[in-house]
Parts: structure tokens; sequence; C-alpha cells
């Protein structure tokens, strides 16, 4: 990427206008994210509805679940109702009938819903992209299980399979993003009574509370995204640190299995990201080119981010690449250059340890330790 | 219930009180709203609930929830000639509700209180076989405290250590969007007019809260993630390691002031790695009375600062720092040393000097963790 002090062209200032027009037209999009049915994502997502309703804005619902707990009945009683059309016995949002309605908020609860085969939306997400698009705001609801990227995961955890789906790119879309969390035992009653199956109360707050911790992280996920966006629309360069970013730095003589093992490790209990970057420098031998190859390959395997940086001088470059991703971790191999310069200069680890602003750095064995 | 207004005698010995913490990323996102709207609701079940400590900080809609509630009168002090209130925890004790509401569990009691933190109120309530529920803010978690000193910019003195919250039984996140946040600040919900027109000219800024956020999301993840029973089948196999050590943590106690910030770091690392972790300094002679003041006092109080985060500590005798450390480590079986970051030299080949830079020489066989300060 190119930085400097380039003066936007006018076409770039255009497009900076039209997107800020489209963001500014546009209706604005909430989402309350939960991890299970029962943790009280509609009864959030009205109560909220309700409030800024009191505040004067023009707030209807759309759709509701068709089984309601008692409060969330009482919340609704305040709104007025645009009712869903069945069609096919499937309960479909009236997207022209709040068109007409035009209210500033637009309530829907449950996003996760397929429209029936005619429909001119597939899902009902497209059906509030569509109110966005006209300028209608909308606050909805949605339970992790439906989120597709992550529905591999949730059926693998819960043994249950769903039809419906809402791809991830959409909810990160989301204007706000609001994750109602609650301890595992809200839901398993209500979990129980759903599933009508057999299962075990501890087994099934077990699974529940592993849904929890991937919603907790989706939430954490979006926000993060959201958080760079805005750096980036004003032009801040500035990293948070909000999450660890690990980055293994891999030579050809470098132990980098270990490394990187130790790194994906770390990247995994903490919920962060691996990098792995070779800077490239002097010609390779043959066999160290092989050594590098198998390195990077193994990088590639432990689904770390990897890239090939140029330059003269290794340690700025690793420090510059470290800058630019925000990286809060520095895994690095021991030097083993031992020539007299070396006892008077500091070596490339010394530097990177000394240049390394606020950055951990880790110095790794060469060789496997003896003694395991 | 019992009629007993003293705790102990004569009252039927309940088990340990379970902990429950509302955690939330900043003043206003609603923690204690939601602390007491459930606590109404397990009263309304018909459950024997008290209000141990609330603060109302003038808020309308958190006021209101207390209406009808049981509140535990605070306890006034006078310190220094003002008059301070402050939990009555020997009241609490001595009512003896199943479930008991505390606000601020961060908060630092004033001197003559009893017990220097409200936590270690909250401990003793639990010890009592009372359920508390209360609240706190991500910014007062101490293995956090450097990270949120640099997002804020402003250094948190009230903390409670990791290791009081891994002991409670749940953790809620009580989340807001940061654009509701504002609103709500910019409404006056959350302060009033002129403290809020400061808070949003320092901390409460749309970056500052949403990197807050994540970090509270994500360290709720990590408390629903250690509180989890393993699966009764693997729901997906770990692959194998190759070297699949437990590993165990050292962390170097010195006199330089970034030691804190090392021992958080370390404390941090290692409890997500789920990694045995302890603490060593190394002194000319174990005989502390021979030490310098100037050294011997900062040490004393980063080992006593290890010793509340609940790391082992241990004073080595020895002249070679570096040499001592590294045989320490190896004795003991450790695989990776925590140390500080070394100053800046103005001539860089006097870095090769500092007994940080010896270290990495001489440990060949484990890892070192320098951390950036």
């Amino acid at each position: 990427m190119t930085r400097g002090i380039e003066r936007p062209s006018p076409e770039q200032l255009l497009k900076q206008v039209e997107a800020e027009g489209r963001y500014q037209s546009r209706g604005k999009l909430k989402i309350f994210l939960g991890y299970a049915s029962g943790v009280g994502k509609s009864f959030r997502m009205l109560d909220e509805g309700r409030r800024r309703k009191e505040r004067g804005e023009d707030v209807v619902v759309a759709a509701v679940q068709p089984s309601l707990p008692l409060e969330v009945e009482d919340l609704l009683r305040g709104f007025e109702v645009i009712p869903v059309r069945t069609d096919l016995g499937v309960p479909v949002v009236d997207v022209p009938a709040i068109q007409r309605r035009r209210p500033g908020v637009c309530l829907i609860d449950g996003l996760a819903y397929d429209n029936p085969p005619q429909a001119k939306n597939a899902h009902r997400w497209q059906d509030v992209e569509e109110l966005l698009h006209a300028g209608i705001s909308v606050s909805t609801t949605v339970n992790l299980q439906y989120v597709k990227e992550h529905q591999k995961q949730v059926e693998a955890i819960r043994g249950k399979v769903v039809r419906e789906s809402v791809p991830e790119a959409f909810i990160r879309t989301a204007d706000e993003i609001e994750i109602v969390d609650a301890p595992p035992e809200y839901c398993v009653t209500i979990s129980l009574q759903r599933d009508g199956r057999t299962i075990d109360a501890g087994e099934l707050a077990r699974q529940l509370s592993e849904l929890r911790e991937i919603a907790l992280l989706l939430a954490a996920e979006v926000v993060d995204r959201q958080l760079e966006d805005y750096l980036r629309r004003r032009g801040i360069e500035q990293h948070y640190g909000t999450h660890e970013r690990i980055l293994v730095c891999v030579t050809p003589r470098s132990n980098a299995s270990l490394m990187i093992q130790r790194g994906r490790r770390q990247a995994d209990r903490f919920h962060g990201e691996l990098h792995v970057v070779y800077v490239e420098q002097d010609e390779l031998s043959p066999d160290d080119r092989r050594t590098l190859a198998r390195n990077l390959l193994y990088a590639r395997e432990a689904r770390a981010h990897v890239q090939v940086v140029h330059g003269d001088d290794p340690v700025g470059a690793i420090l510059r690449f470290a800058g630019q991703h925000g990286i809060t971790q520095i895994f690095v191999g021991h030097s083993q250059r031992t020539g007299w310069l070396d006892r008077l200069r500091p070596n490339p680890v010394e530097r990177l340890i000394l240049d390394a602003e606020g950055i951990d750095v880790r110095v790794f064995p060469q060789e496997e330790p003896g003694r395991e | 219930m019992s009629e007993d207004s003293s705790p102990g005698a004569g009252q039927e010995r309940r088990p340990r009180g379970r902990l429950k913490i509302f955690l939330g990323y900043a003043a206003g996102v609603g923690k204690t709203y939601k602390m007491l709207e459930e606590g109404r609701q397990l009263m309304t079940n018909g459950r024997d609930v008290a209000v141990g400590y609330f603060e109302p900080h003038g808020r309308k809609a958190t006021i209101e929830k207390t209406e009808g509630m049981e509140i535990v009168p605070r306890r006034k002090l006078e310190y220094r000639g003002g008059t301070f209130e402050e939990m009555d925890t020997e009241a609490i004790l001595a009512r003896r509700p199943e479930i008991c509401l505390v606000d601020e569990f961060a908060h630092t009691n004033v001197p003559g209180s009893g017990r220097e933190k409200r936590w270690e109120d909250v401990m003793a309530l639990l010890d009592a076989g009372i359920d508390v529920f209360t609240t706190m803010n991500i910014q007062h978690l101490e293995s956090l405290n450097d990270q949120m000193g640099e997002i804020t910019g402003i250094q948190v003195r009230e903390t409670v250590p990791d290791w009081v919250i891994k002991m409670a039984d749940e953790m809620v996140l009580v989340d807001l969007p940061p654009q509701a946040l504002l609103n709500r600040l910019l409404r006056g919900v959350v302060y009033a007019p002129e403290k809020a027109r400061q808070a949003l000219e320092n901390f409460f800024k749309e970056p500052t809260l949403a990197a807050l956020r994540e970090i509270a999301m994500r360290q709720t993840a990590h408390e629903v993630d250690i509180r989890q029973s393993e699966p009764a089948v693997a729901v997906l196999a770990p692959e194998p390691m190759q070297d699949s050590r437990p590993e165990r943590i050292l962390i170097h106690i010195s006199e330089a002031p970034s030691t804190a910030a090392l021992v958080r770091r370390g404390r941090r690392v290692a409890d997500y790695l789920k990694a045995d972790c302890f603490a060593v300094c190394v002194l000319p002679s174990a005989d502390l009375s021979q030490i310098p003041a100037a050294v011997r006092e900062p040490v004393e109080r980063h080992l006593d600062f290890a010793r509340k985060l609940h790391i082992e500590t241990r004073i080595l005798e020895g002249k070679d720092v570096a040499r001592t450390l590294v045989d320490f480590a190896r004795r003991n079986g450790v695989t990776q040393i925590f140390l500080a970051k070394p100053a800046k030299r103005a001539l860089p080949f006097l870095a090769k000097r500092d007994y940080v830079m010896k270290v990495v020489r001489l440990a060949t066989d484990m890892q070192v963790t320098v951390v950036a300060s």
C-alpha cells in the first residue's frame, strides 16, 4: 500500500461523496445477536424500540416470533404492528406495506427466515436489505445457529441441523451489533422444550456455553472491523491491541515448525491472529530453499497469514510489517552468529528487542530442546 | 430463615455462596440496571434478595429498579475530617439474605473500613453462604491494567486480581453499542451535564469505547471458555503437538518500575496457556537487610504484588543475574522466561552488557519473552 500526502483525485473525492451520500440515505441496521433461544433477544430489541418510541421516534413492529414469553407480549402491546403475510404457510415480512407506511425504524424479530419459492427475495435478510436501501432503519434479532459460516460448528456441537441461514457478511454490515448475553441456565429449559429430545441438562448447558463463546467472539470480530473501519475512514493510524496478533519470523535455519505451532496455540488460546513472514535477503542454497518452502507450507497449514517480505534490512522489514499489522508479539529464532563483529554490534535479535516499540519479543531456541 | 443476628452461631451452615459478575466496558452501559432487574426477578420468584450496596449516580431508571427492594443501610465512616459511606458488610452478614446485590466490585474502601477492597467484603459474604451479584468494568481487571492505560490514557488504580474473577461462578456481559452509550451520555442519563461534558472530551470517544467493548467481549468469551467442562465426545480433535510439554513461565522481578507490567503480562499469558507461573528476583545477598533500600523496597513491593496475583515467588542469591536466573530456570524445567525490556542506550554496543541480552544469549534451550514496557 502506498501512503503519503497525495491529494485525492477528483474521482476519489466523488467516490467518497457518493459513499457518504449512500451512508446518509441508507437506513441503519441494528442486530441483536444471541447464542440460543431464550437469552432475551426479542425482549431487548422491543425494549429498546419502546425507549426510542418514547423519545419520539417513529417505530413499528414488522415481525414477531410465533411464540412469545409473557413479558415480550406485554411489551408488544405498546407498538403499531404491520402484520406479516402468510404465503404457503410461511410468514413473510410485508415489505410493500412497510414502504407505504415509511416508519423511521422497523423492528423485525427473527432475521433468519426463508421466504417461499415465488417470493421476490429468497431470504428475509434480503427483505431487510431492501428496507435499508429505501432509507428505513431496521432492528432485528438473530440466533448464532443461523449465521451461515458458523453453522457447521454449531451443528457439530448441537447435533442439530437448521435449514435457514444468514451470511456472516450481512451481519458484518450492521451499523450496530449488540450481543445479548446470559448464562446458559436461562436457555436450558427453553432449549429442552424446543428440542423435544432427551439430553442431559448438564450436557446441554455445556453445549450452550460453547455456543456462547462463539457468539461473543463473533461479536468481538464485528466490533473489531467496525473499529478498523472507523479509524480508516478518519485516516487514523493506531492499533489498540484489542486482540493478540502474533508474528512468527522464519528463516531457513529457524526451528519454524515449533515456533509456528506455539504461535498457533497462543493465537488460539487468545482467539488472536497468526502471521508468518520471511524476509527475502540473500541467495539461498537449494537446501535452504527447500527448507524454507517446507516451513511456509507448514505455516499455511497452520492457518497463518503468510507473507514474504523483501528488503536488505530484515529487522527493519519485520518491524515495519509489525507496525502495519498491529502485531502484539514477535516470535523469532535465536541468532547463531558469533563473529567478532557481533561482540560489538547488537545482533538482529538484539536489535529487534531494542527497537520493537510496544511489542513483546519471544526468542526461541534454534534447535529442539534436548531434554524432551 | 434464621432469626439469629450474629453470623455463625446457631445458624445452619450454608455451602459457599455463588458469585455472579455483570461485566461492562464503561460506565452507563447498564450493568447495575441489569443486576437489579435480575435481582427483582428472583425476588418475584420468592427468593430472599437484599441490596448490599447500590450506587445510584442519580440515574432515574436505575433508582426506580430498587423500589420495593430491601437496601441494607450503608455504614458511615469518618476519615481525615470527611464522612464516607461504605457497604456495611457486618450488617449484611447479620441479615444473611440468600442473594445480595453489590455494586462496584473493584471499589477501594476508605481506610478504617475493616477490609481494604470491596471484593474482599464480597468474599466474606460468599464465605457466609450468601450468593452475590456484582458489577464491574473491564478496565478494572488487573492483568489488563497496562493495556487499558494505553487505550484510555487513564491509569486505573482500583483493580481486581484475575484470580478473584476466575473464582466467579458466572460472568455476564452487559453490552451496548458505543453510539447508544454516547447518546445516553448526551441525554444526561449517565452523568450530570458538567461531568458528562468532561467524560465526552476524555474517556468517551468512539474508538476508545469500541476497543474496550471488543476487549470485554473477548474477556467474557475467555471466562466462558475456562468454565466449560470438557465435552463428553471431542467435537474437533486437537492437532497433535510437536512439543506438548506444559508451559512453565518464570517471571524475573527487579527493582525496575516496568516490573509491575511484566508481572501482569506474565500472569495473563500463563492463565491463557494454562501454564504454571512463578516469579524470582536475583539479589547479591538473600539477606534483605544487606540490600540498599533503593533496590530492596521496590523489589519487595513487586514480590508482594506478584503474590497478590497468586504467583509463587522466591529470592535467589547471585552476583550474576542472568546466569543465576537461567540456571534456576533450567533446574526447574522452565519453558519460558519473562523479562522486562532493557532501556535504550545511546551507544548500541553497550546494550550487549545488559543482563536481558545476556539471558537471551545464555538461555539457548528455552524461550525468552522480552515484554514491551
